[in-house]
């Protein structure tokens, strides 16, 4: 049933979407003024309202450049490109130009007309060998050390699990009782409304708290989706039948935004992840909310108390795997 | 009997053509066939690049402005569409137009020439492997015309035909047939690289060693092992795909104990062979074009084959690259990184070998030249991102998005590309007995170089920022760099306009191309022969000091 509705709700999407060029004019005019928080219908007056997003974070911002990197590993991560990988590219690049230039002004025809039979020179042929390797090395350090931090998660304070679907994602909190709730993208007229950006925002985000470590364990219903979002530094596959875990981090609330990131069928494009970072206070308010909503007695302090959320993720992690195996074969 | 045996021998006096049809149906020319891997490479690259001129145009702004031209209006199908192009796109450039142009075009033309034979090893299988080529094409296109998923046509699955997009996703034939025609064409290819292989290593002349041939011939023979070891792989993969989809076996599905990701790792097994296989025979053609042109012989010629060797064995074991995000664990991401980065050493050591023969040389700055240096120089840009790209801790930024497209254009539209293109014009006046126009050579040279820079190089900009791979439509803030992109298309189209006149103009005149255009520089055999070259050559074979 709510499915059904769901894929009304994007066939809407959609059309709106074909009359872009008129609606981004209008979302212009709309983020031009001041936003004045928006609530949902979905979630009651008491709960706190949709954070207003922030130019400068989570979303692309037109430029050449990275977005802003708003976790640790993000953090290590750009700053691994722009203090490490992208010297060093540019550095080759640069040195390999000044080169050919050289080389192309010094012996041209008319400048060199006799030329030298030279064929070998075993020192340079060494020289261009090693020295190469020597700075693939010199990168391999930091890498290393980036991969293996990623994959060294604290423990985790609360986990979420986000399922693709064909063009959507659901999402399911498992440790609070685990409700879920489908998240599908803005039309351009509701994201002009919101004053968020066109083809980025949802109905319903993706809702964590700050400074919390959210581990995320992405699977998909029908066929690969990817979980991405940049600000993190995260994209995770969502694969049918499988469990993938990622997992981050930020002290930074606000709303982030990324995009599906595997070719996933007709509307690939139209899936975005809109990730809202709340303060502790207002999280559990708006779990409470959720918790009423779907009619499950509230857990005092399961949410975002690393001390108590420990025993219940662990439990959790080994369940919804057990879930996916379980509805396996009564899928086929 | 004896009669025959004698008329042939008479024709053979006169360099005596067999007639229409014999000659270009029945083909069992070396140079007949290559000429038709030409022709059908340029006829596929045609409809191919007028693909991505369609993608770009409807990329130029956000929304969905052009798509729907083509759908009367109905957006879904118009998303659909898009989806069918960039599969279109992706497989008609890498398996009909570089591969044929490459191999079965200048590789058939050149290396039983380059090596002294007079043909290649199996004549009448290299018809076939040409044959194949063209039913295989004609049902990837026809795929774009009969049902892919519900309600809409054509294959939506990218070049990499991941399922489960491709089985239950796409539950009509078009995923059928578009991996029908994967099969034949790499039968094809199959049947080429065991000619190519034969013929290097059993028919070169007296004197001419391993260690003697031309590096284009190293080139060729390289990706022929590559083609031999990889290709089956994919054919396994893809035939697994067809009985997953016809046959309710569930190699790649999960709810039958398969695994959707093993299609990833058999896929890319065969996917990163494919890439070298692309560039290898570039990296030939460069050698013999730079060479030529600085009038020396290459430099390091040992550590330029074995660096193609190098780059042949090392491209096996790096195939989990392409799949950072699928959920692979910390050790294997760490050893993927690492085996891809050594990657760069080889591939350094041809970047500066290239230099290094010219450093010294007296060079002259014909066309091809130009589009060698051109290729070096873009080739190293695509490098260096390719290096950044190799570090599986940053691929959680930059997988999926524009840079991985930037990065792969250099090297391939711009890398593959250009040495088609050096090759073509080096090789023009041998193969066609005509020289072709130096002055509209030079304009599509510049053109071209200029558009596709203006083309490719904002995606760096666009994937920096976020932008995702394989979508019609996108966030406004990627108007801006997606713009300039178009623009640089429409530059890049001026250029090959600049390169069709070349063709009607060079073949309508009446000059005849010398037998060595290129002076002292050009050392190999095709330039000791007539242009066009006899019918049969090297029925004396020549002996090589």
């Amino acid at each position: 049933m709510r499915r059904r509705s769901m894929m009304m709700y994007s066939a809407v999407a959609m059309a709106a979407s074909a009359l872009s060029a008129v609606m981004a004019a209008a979302q212009e005019k709309v983020a031009a003024a001041p936003v004045p928080p928006v609530a949902t219908t979905d979630v009651p007056a008491a709960v706190p309202a949709l954070t207003a997003p922030s130019a400068d974070f989570g979303m692309p911002r037109g430029g050449w450049d990275l977005q802003q990197p708003v976790t640790d590993i993000a953090v290590e991560a750009h700053n691994m490109i722009n203090w490490v990988l992208n010297p060093v590219m540019a550095g080759v690049a640069i040195f390999v130009m000044i080169l050919l230039a050289v080389t192309i002004l010094r012996f041209r025809a008319s400048a060199n007309p006799v030329p030298s039979k030279t064929s070998h020179n075993t020192t340079i042929e060494v020289i261009w060998t090693v020295v190469p390797a020597l700075i693939l090395v010199g990168i391999a350090f930091p890498s290393f050390r980036l991969l293996a931090n990623q994959y060294d998660p604290p423990k985790a304070d609360i986990t979420i699990k986000a399922i693709g679907h064909q063009w959507y994602w659901e999402y399911e909190y498992p440790d609070q009782g685990g409700f879920t709730y489908d998240s599908v993208m803005l039309t351009d007229a509701e994201a002009a409304k919101r004053g968020t950006p066109r083809l980025l925002d949802v109905d319903n985000r993706l809702v964590v708290p700050v400074g919390a470590t959210v581990k995320v364990l992405t699977t998909a219903a029908d066929v690969i989706h990817s979980f991405a979002m940049p600000a993190f530094y995260v994209k995770m596959d969502a694969v049918p039948g499988r469990i993938n875990e990622t997992w981050f981090k930020t002290d930074r609330p606000g709303v982030y935004f990324g995009q599906c990131s595997e070719l996933c069928g007709t509307k690939h494009a139209y899936m975005p992840i809109a990730i809202e970072v709340l303060p502790k206070a207002q999280f559990e308010a708006w779990i409470a909310a959720k918790q009423k909503e779907n009619g499950i007695a509230a857990k005092p302090a399961a949410a975002a108390a690393p001390a108590d959320a420990a025993a219940p993720v662990a439990a959790d992690a080994a369940a919804p795997a057990a879930d996916a195996a379980a509805a396996a074969p009564a899928a086929k | 009997m004896a009669h025959a045996a004698t008329a042939g021998a008479h024709d053979h006096d006169h360099d005596h053509k067999p007639g229409f049809i014999q000659r270009w149906l029945f083909s069992t020319n070396h140079k007949d066939i290559g000429t038709l891997y030409l022709i059908f490479a340029i006829i596929a690259g045609t409809i191919g690049g007028a693909i991505s001129g369609i993608m770009r145009l409807e990329l130029a702004q956000p929304g969905i402005q052009w798509l729907t031209f083509m759908t009367q209006g109905n957006v879904d199908q118009a998303n659909h569409l898009w989806n069918v192009f960039i599969t279109a796109h992706g497989l008609i450039m890498v398996f009909f137009t570089v591969m044929p142009a490459m191999i079965g075009g200048f590789g058939n033309w050149f290396v039983p020439i380059m090596i002294g034979a007079p043909d290649m090893a199996f004549p009448r299988m290299n018809n076939v492997s040409f044959w194949l080529l063209v039913p295989s094409f004609l049902l990837l296109c026809g795929s774009m015309f009969v049902e892919g998923p519900a309600g809409a046509n054509g294959a939506g699955t990218g070049w990499t035909v991941y399922p489960p997009l491709s089985t239950s996703g796409h539950p009509g034939p078009a995923v059928d047939m578009a991996i029908l025609s994967l099969h034949i064409a790499g039968a094809s290819s199959i049947l080429g690289a065991i000619n190519f292989i034969t013929t290097i290593l059993n028919m070169r002349a007296p004197g001419m060693t391993l260690h003697k041939m031309p590096l284009f011939v190293w080139s060729v023979l390289v990706t022929a092992f590559l083609l031999l070891l990889s290709l089956p792989v994919l054919a396994g993969a893809i035939t697994m795909l067809l009985t997953d989809r016809n046959f309710g076996t569930h190699f790649f599905t999960a709810d039958g104990g398969g695994d959707p990701v093993l299609y990833q790792h058999l896929f890319w097994f065969f996917g990163h062979p494919e890439v070298y296989i692309l560039i290898l025979p570039g990296f030939g053609i460069v050698s013999q074009v730079v060479s030529t042109f600085s009038r020396k012989p290459v430099f390091g010629y040992l550590g330029m084959a074995y660096a193609m060797v190098a780059i042949g064995f090392i491209g096996f074991v790096v195939w989990a690259h392409h799949m950072f995000t699928v959920g692979l664990d910390v050790n294997t991401k760490m050893y993927f990184t690492a085996a891809t980065m050594i990657i760069a050493v080889p591939t350094g050591i041809k970047i500066f070998s290239w230099i290094a023969t010219m450093w010294g040389g007296s060079i002259r700055f014909d066309t091809p030249m130009l589009w060698a240096i051109g290729f070096i120089f873009m080739f190293t840009v695509g490098g260096v991102t390719g290096v950044l790209l190799s570090n599986g801790g940053v691929d959680t930024y930059f997988h999926d998005t524009y840079y991985v497209v930037a990065h792969f254009h250099y090297v391939l539209s711009l890398g593959a590309v250009f040495a088609i293109f050096a090759a073509w014009y080096y090789w023009f006046g041998k193969m066609f007995g005509k020289p072709y126009n130096e002055l509209l050579g030079k304009l599509h040279f510049w053109v071209f170089f200029i558009g596709v820079n203006v083309l490719f190089f904002p995606m760096h900009f666009l994937g920096s920022d976020g932008m995702p791979r394989r979508i019609p439509d996108y966030p406004d803030a990627f108007a801006y760099w997606n713009q300039i992109a178009s623009y640089g298309y429409a530059i890049m189209a001026v250029g090959m306009v600049f390169f069709f006149i070349n063709l009607v103009v060079s073949l309508a005149s009446r000059r005849k191309a010398e037998a060595n255009p290129w002076g002292e520089g050009a050392t190999t055999l095709e330039w000791t022969l007539s242009s066009p070259p006899p019918f049969h050559q090297f029925e004396t074979l020549p002996v090589i000091k």
